[in-house]
């Protein structure tokens, strides 16, 4: 009733022989796991400021190429039909849902993560420091689409009302905290981004994408 | 003195690295893994015919496909999963089976698990398995299963999985004898966890050390360990598991083994490959875990004042499909029904259901806040029946504080006695009222009148059974560089641990937060634990941390004695050194003590060098090591309390309901909680919030809507709605803080407060709102329109 | 939950778009937003063999508005056409029912076309183009024609645009100045589909006790299979404001007359039947009430 197709390979090299980044990942086996009949595309996208390229069936999900293929794992997928949030990025500094997007279609676009949201020496951006001093936060699954959101929100108002801010996570859902506490981070993002004298701008200030896939 | 750090909202040690995205959750984990789908069952109950794997073994990248037979020859994984929680109300137990063997029992039970090179394949596979089915009729709701005219297992008659009671004093006769005598029916609807990451698993096997490795998105990696050693037939010492950083639990995520953990790890070592699954939403919906579902009969009599005198509760619980969490939720039901209330004369049954649905296990409060909404809608019931101020009728049944500790009466779901160890009800209730306004707020009612708005108060109370045994351990090491690692067993899932834990450990030891790194849910770290639910984290570890700490201060300042030739009464530890009081420059930095505390032979680096120095002074008639030392400055203890606190809370809500529409908003919402003292007042406040978050959810919103099939028909969030921000109030909260006497920190959980009397204050609030009974809970706007359509022609409009 | 494989395709014009549609059109999908699209391929709802994205097709992102109506191409994205504000001023409901569309992050990358194409009835777009006697301008290989809103929305989830024809516009047209528009919706929560909902246009003529009521007509939200437009006129024209109330009675029965709601998990058909009705009550006095060119959210 059931089989092993394939019991000489007890473990097979790669799974992701369909990747080529400009960093080649640890696991990454050029030689294993190609052979696959779908037809691989060759996809090229500027995350947080870097270009990278890779080569992946039409269908991959953005979500998945920026989590599996690129290893920026801080986008996290919740629910996979674009209602919960969670992996919403920055695409030209406004909010997507990447679970909703092919990677193929964001070519040409500037895309931002979590990752991103960070200033380029390491400190946190005004939006994660604000989550930190609200504990806007518990399990931190939810956290990084609302990060991303609340960045772009905060572009455009910079100055919300605690009615406004809570409008402006509306869509993304967040099991753990009763938004209380995001609604709090919101506002008090928008005081630390005021008061900066140069306010770091996560769709702006790329981090380095090599270092951090170089410390997986 | 080092400041303390207990009782003050420190910020939490684990946010910087989780808001950069540097979590680690299971899907972040094993980017080279083959990655499994699951074939599940499209029926509620059907017998399986024929599968049928040719077509998916053609496709490519596809590695095994495996049915219940591949299960066989490795351990018992072939075998039923297994009971956890066996109880003598316990008739007939039923557990599924990792992959279906012949038959289904629900929507979403696994039939075949397919690998393959990564999980878009796997789905391509699994879509192309053929399986022939012969549907069976299904049994789904709890009238459906009580009325039993099919069964959901033969072996199961009446569709009951296990019966209880307990009596206490004469129900009967009191109520008989009673000047008042109220019925009521209650129903109550299912919801779930949802938490924002599903399950997974990520096993690899170690073909070279024999090993089977596991990260689990679980809420217990010491239960998964010995549960998946038992189902491989490893010994326990070639397993480990590891929490990683869990995307929220909330309770569902301590059942185990899941099927998919039985299946995947049995895969991985027969294989000897590295294979992950993570569970996507929809598999959540239609194959972790659900609760709540409840039908209850309450038969209630009382004096004029409200005084409960005598009650009877019988409640009917669906516990879904299978039975492998045992009945921990109707037995928590059952035994906190009478809340903060005097009951001496009180009798409760349940009978716990199978239906063809999925299976019930443990959500946040788990089965408390059917127990508050039971005994909270019929305070208001008898408020209403004697036309008193509801809570009045509540004051005249509170346990006084003077009558603490408060005998229950009855058999906890740990099989211990409960008996209240704290609390002050009257006082939680003047500052719920002066929180809410409740005196003032027929006034307000007048004027929303006036402008044409329905308005409306409710409240409810609660008790809860927190921190419940047997045990947690601790262990702590203080690196000589001045680190302390610091682990405990129990898993985490945004709690904060890693912050409250730390806070306890650097009090207690004079250190910074900062030097102090918690490491929870790794088998490898602490091997004895039970777990985290039933608000039980801070409590049993956070004690069982402090008692380490405890341990380890004294062996620093022994050892530090030594080398100051001081008496180690009269040593402190702050900041991180080890001084003599009132001499502080007689002093000896901790991880100096750290060195001294290891006598090494190798001189590796500078500390190491001192260590060896120091090891030249000791007594040459001692040993290095003395009979009752240890090397290095560590050790671990464990905490287990004589029996559960209770901690306790009230809650009040003020909704509008719009005249026409019937739409209900909830404009106000007010806690007020005791949780004993608290070690991080912003985590506390956290954790209540996101219970009334819940709360609300389970009241107004969520429900999980099967058709007479067992079809769930709204399995995603577009249609099971769990509120966004935009439907939860702004929660205000007040505490009291009265000590547990049973723990050394003096503390009470707090975790799965908030959610508990929910339903019951909305319910509350929407009946005060309309003026007629409010007994199934949620309830969403048509479902008030249809009632206020109902109660048209018996009831004036009460606005 | 994954997509099942498709041959994907990047057309880099139109005209390689039409051919591939010319191809292919029976067993493709076309992607624009793919806010609706791609949680049903993900869900394998859908298992289209190719997949024709048309996110890199230049000249399908314009929104033009000129005396007779506004022009939105395919690609305009909701979020785009909301801040609009030549739209906006042209015909002031586009603006007012786009607020309702799901939620800002949904309506960044979801276009307002490619919600009238998916023809779902619960969709705002589709009845602001009916109320609006808009039209849909199709292409393909072989021409191009132009759809009036009552043909092109043929049932739920179902328009009139062949296989191989690719939606390239869709046109709304613009109300007689004077025109008082508004469109509200209930949802169980806040940017969901609605349980019901409705676009309201209604003339107020200027005269003694607040005027009187010139035309109404209104079009529904999830209470219809395709949003066809009930004429209000013959119940409330004609009458002075001030006695507007009066005929509520008489509009209920015509609202309740024309919506045809079906019931789900979410709520009754009576119920939605009953919103509806509240909704066009609430808004019509709302709007005749309201100052002329006020705008109603």
């Amino acid at each position: 009733m059931s089989s092993t197709p394939d019991a000489q390979q007890p473990e097979p090299k790669s799974v992701r022989g369909t990747i080529v980044t400009t960093v080649p990942r640890a696991s990454f086996d050029p030689a294993g796991g190609a052979a696959q009949p779908e037809e691989l595309l060759d996809v090229y996208l500027r995350v947080n400021g870097a270009e990278q390229h890779i080569r992946v069936p039409g269908r991959r999900l953005l979500s998945d190429a920026l989590r599996h293929d690129l290893g920026l794992t801080g986008t996290h997928v919740g629910c996979e039909h674009g209602v919960c949030g969670a992996c919403t990025v920055l695409l030209d500094g406004q909010p997507a849902r990447a679970c909703l997007m092919f990677a193929a279609t964001a070519q040409g676009h500037q895309i931002t993560t979590v990752e991103g949201l960070s200033t380029p020496d390491g400190e946190l951006g005004p939006v994660q420091q604000a989550f930190v001093e609200c504990h806007g936060l518990q399990c931190g699954f939810c956290t990084p689409g609302f990060l991303t959101t609340i960045t772009a929100y905060l572009d455009e108002n910079p100055d919300p009302t605690p009615e406004e801010a809570r409008e402006a996570i509306g869509g993304n859902l967040c099991r753990c905290t009763g938004y209380q506490n995001i609604v709090k981070a919101v506002c008090r993002a928008a005081e630390l981004r005021r008061g900066e004298q140069a306010p770091p701008d996560g769709t702006q200030t790329p981090a380095a994408p090599t270092e951090r896939q170089e410390q997986r | 003195m080092s400041t303390r750090t207990v009782g003050s909202s420190v910020q939490r040690r684990e946010d910087p690295r989780l808001v950069r995205g540097d979590g680690r959750y299971l899907d972040d984990l094993g980017h080279d893994a083959l990655a499994a789908a699951f074939v599940r069952s499209p029926h509620g109950h059907a017998k399986v015919v024929d599968i049928d794997t040719s077509g998916a073994i053609d496709v490519d990248g596809v590695v095994a496909v495996w049915t219940w037979e591949d299960l066989e020859g490795t351990g018992s994984a072939a075998e039923p999963l297994p009971m956890l929680l066996p109880h003598p109300s316990i008739e007939h137990p039923v557990t599924g089976y990792a992959l279906a063997k012949d038959r289904v029992h629900h929507v979403g039970q696994p039939i075949v698990m397919v690998v393959a090179q990564d999980r878009y394949l796997a789905e391509d596979a699994a879509q192309r398995v053929r399986v022939s089915y012969e549907p069976l009729p299904a049994v789904v709701g709890v009238e459906a299963a009580r009325a039993a005219e099919r069964l959901v297992h033969e072996e199961a008659p009446g569709n009951v999985g296990a019966y209880f009671e307990q009596h206490l004093g004469d129900a009967a006769g009191q109520i008989d004898a009673a000047p008042h005598v109220l019925e009521l029916d209650l129903d109550i609807e299912r919801s779930a966890c949802m938490p924002m990451e599903g399950k997974g698993i990520l096993a690899r096997w170690d073909a070279e050390e024999g090993r089977l490795k596991v990260h689990a998105s679980t809420q217990t990696s010491t239960g998964l360990r010995a549960a998946l050693a038992a189902k491989l037939g490893l010994p326990l010492s070639a397993v480990e598991v590891i929490a990683p950083d869990v995307g929220g639990g909330f309770g569902v995520k301590i059942n185990h083994p899941w099927p998919e953990d039985v299946a995947v790890a049995a895969a991985a070592m027969r294989m000897q490959a590295k294979i992950k699954w993570v569970e996507d939403r929809r598999e959540h919906f239609i194959s972790s875990a659900h609760e709540r579902q409840q039908l209850q009969h309450v038969r209630v009599g009382f004096d004029d004042d409200g005084q409960i005198l005598g009650m009877q509760a019988q409640v009917w619980h669906d516990h879904g499909a299978y039975l492998p969490y045992g009945v921990i939720v109707p037995l928590n039901t059952a035994t906190h029904i009478p809340g903060p209330y005097r009951m001496r004369h009180f009798s409760v049954t349940f009978t716990s259901l199978y239906t063809n649905t999925v299976i019930v296990t443990p959500y946040r409060g788990a089965g408390r806040p059917q127990a508050a909404y039971l005994m909270e809608r019929t305070m208001d019931a008898i408020a209403r029946h004697l036309d008193k101020d509801r809570t009045k009728v509540r004051s005249v049944n509170f346990v006084q504080p003077e009558q603490m500790p408060w005998d229950l009466g009855m058999v906890l779901q740990d099989g211990r006695m409960g008996i209240y160890d704290s609390g002050d009800f009257p006082a939680s209730l003047e500052k719920l009222k002066e929180l809410v306004g409740w005196e003032d707020f027929e006034d307000y009612r007048e004027q929303a009148r006036a402008e044409g708005r329905r308005v409306g108060i409710g409240m409810a109370c609660y008790v809860e059974g927190t921190g419940a045994g047997p045990y947690e351990g601790g262990h702590i090491e203080v690196e000589t560089n001045g680190r302390v690692n610091v682990s405990t067993g129990l898993t985490t899932q945004g709690q904060g641990h890693a912050t409250v834990f730390a806070q306890i450990v650097a009090d207690e030891l004079g250190v910074k937060v900062e030097d102090v790194h918690v490491t929870t849910g790794d088998t490898r770290r602490m091997a004895y634990s039970v777990g985290t639910w039933g608000s039980r984290g801070a409590v049993m570890s956070g004690n069982a941390l402090l008692l380490t700490a405890r341990k380890v201060k004294e062996q620093a300042l022994r050892i530090a004695a030594d080398a100051l030739e001081a008496n180690p009464d009269d040593l402190e530890i702050v900041d991180g050194i080890v001084r003599v009081k009132g001499a502080p420059k007689s002093q000896i930095p901790l991880p100096m003590v750290a060195v001294l505390a290891n006598p090494l032979r190798y001189a590796f680096d500078e500390t190491a060098r001192a260590a060896t120095q120091f090891g030249g002074k000791s007594d040459e008639s001692k040993p290095p090591i003395g009979d009752a030392e240890h090397p290095g400055l560590e050790g671990s203890d464990f905490f287990s309390p004589v029996r559960t606190t209770f901690a306790n809370g009230m809650h009040a809500a003020v909704v509008e309901t719009d005249p026409d529409t019937a739409d209900i908003t909830v404009l106000r919402y007010c806690v007020v909680h005791d949780c004993g003292p608290m070690l991080n007042p912003m985590i506390v406040e956290g954790q209540v919030h996101g219970g009334v978050a819940q709360g609300i959810g389970g009241a107004l919103y969520e429900r999980l809507a099967y058709d007479a099939d067992g079809q769930l028909l709204n399995a995603s969030f577009m249609d099971f709605l769990m509120p966004f921000a935009t439907e939860v109030p702004h929660i205000e909260t007040d505490h009291l803080e009265t000590p547990s006497p049973l723990n050394p920190l003096g503390i009470k959980g707090a975790g799965e407060a908030g959610t508990i009397p929910t339903s019951a204050a909305i319910a509350s609030a929407v009946e005060d709102a309309e003026g007629f009974p409010i007994r199934r809970m949620p309830i969403s706007p048509p479902e008030l329109w249809e009632l206020r359509k109902q109660h048209a022609s018996d009831t004036t409009d009460p606005s | 939950m994954k997509p099942a494989p498709f041959t994907y395709h990047a057309p880099a014009d139109l005209d390689q778009t039409l051919a591939l549609l010319a191809e292919h059109g029976p067993e493709a999908k076309v992607l624009a937003g793919g806010q609706s699209l791609v949680p049903v391929l993900n869900m394998r709802l859908a298992n289209p063999a190719h997949l024709i994205d048309i996110n890199h097709v230049p000249g399908l992102d314009t929104v033009v508005a000129n005396d007779d109506a506004v022009h939105v191409g395919a690609l305009v994205r909701h979020a785009h056409l909301l801040s609009h504000s030549a739209a906006r001023t042209a015909q002031p409901l586009l603006r007012q029912a786009l607020q309702w569309v799901a939620h800002p992050v949904i309506r960044n990358r979801g276009t307002t076309l490619g919600s009238i194409v998916h023809a779902d009835p619960s969709g705002e777009m589709p009845a602001v183009l009916a109320l609006t006697d808009g039209r849909v301008r199709l292409r393909s290989a072989g021409g191009e024609r132009e759809v009036p809103a009552a043909e092109f929305f043929v049932g739920p989830m179902e328009s009139a645009i062949a296989d191989d024809e690719l939606a390239v516009e869709a046109i709304f047209g613009r109300f007689p100045a004077g025109t008082r528009t508004g469109f509200t919706e209930t949802a169980r929560r806040h940017g969901d589909y609605a349980l019901a909902g409705v676009a309201l246009a209604v003339s107020v003529q200027d005269g003694p006790g607040g005027g009187t009521v010139g035309q109404a007509q209104a079009s529904f939200v999830s209470v219809t299979d395709v949003p066809d437009v009930l004429d209000l006129t013959p119940v409330v024209g004609g009458a002075a404001v001030a006695d507007l109330a009066g005929l509520a009675d008489a509009v209920a029965e015509a609202v309740a007359t024309h919506v045809d709601p079906v019931g789900d998990i979410h709520a009754s058909a009576d119920y939605r039947r009953h919103l509806a009705v509240v909704q066009t009550q609430r808004l019509l006095s709302t709007l005749v009430g309201a100052t002329a060119e006020e705008e109603i959210a």
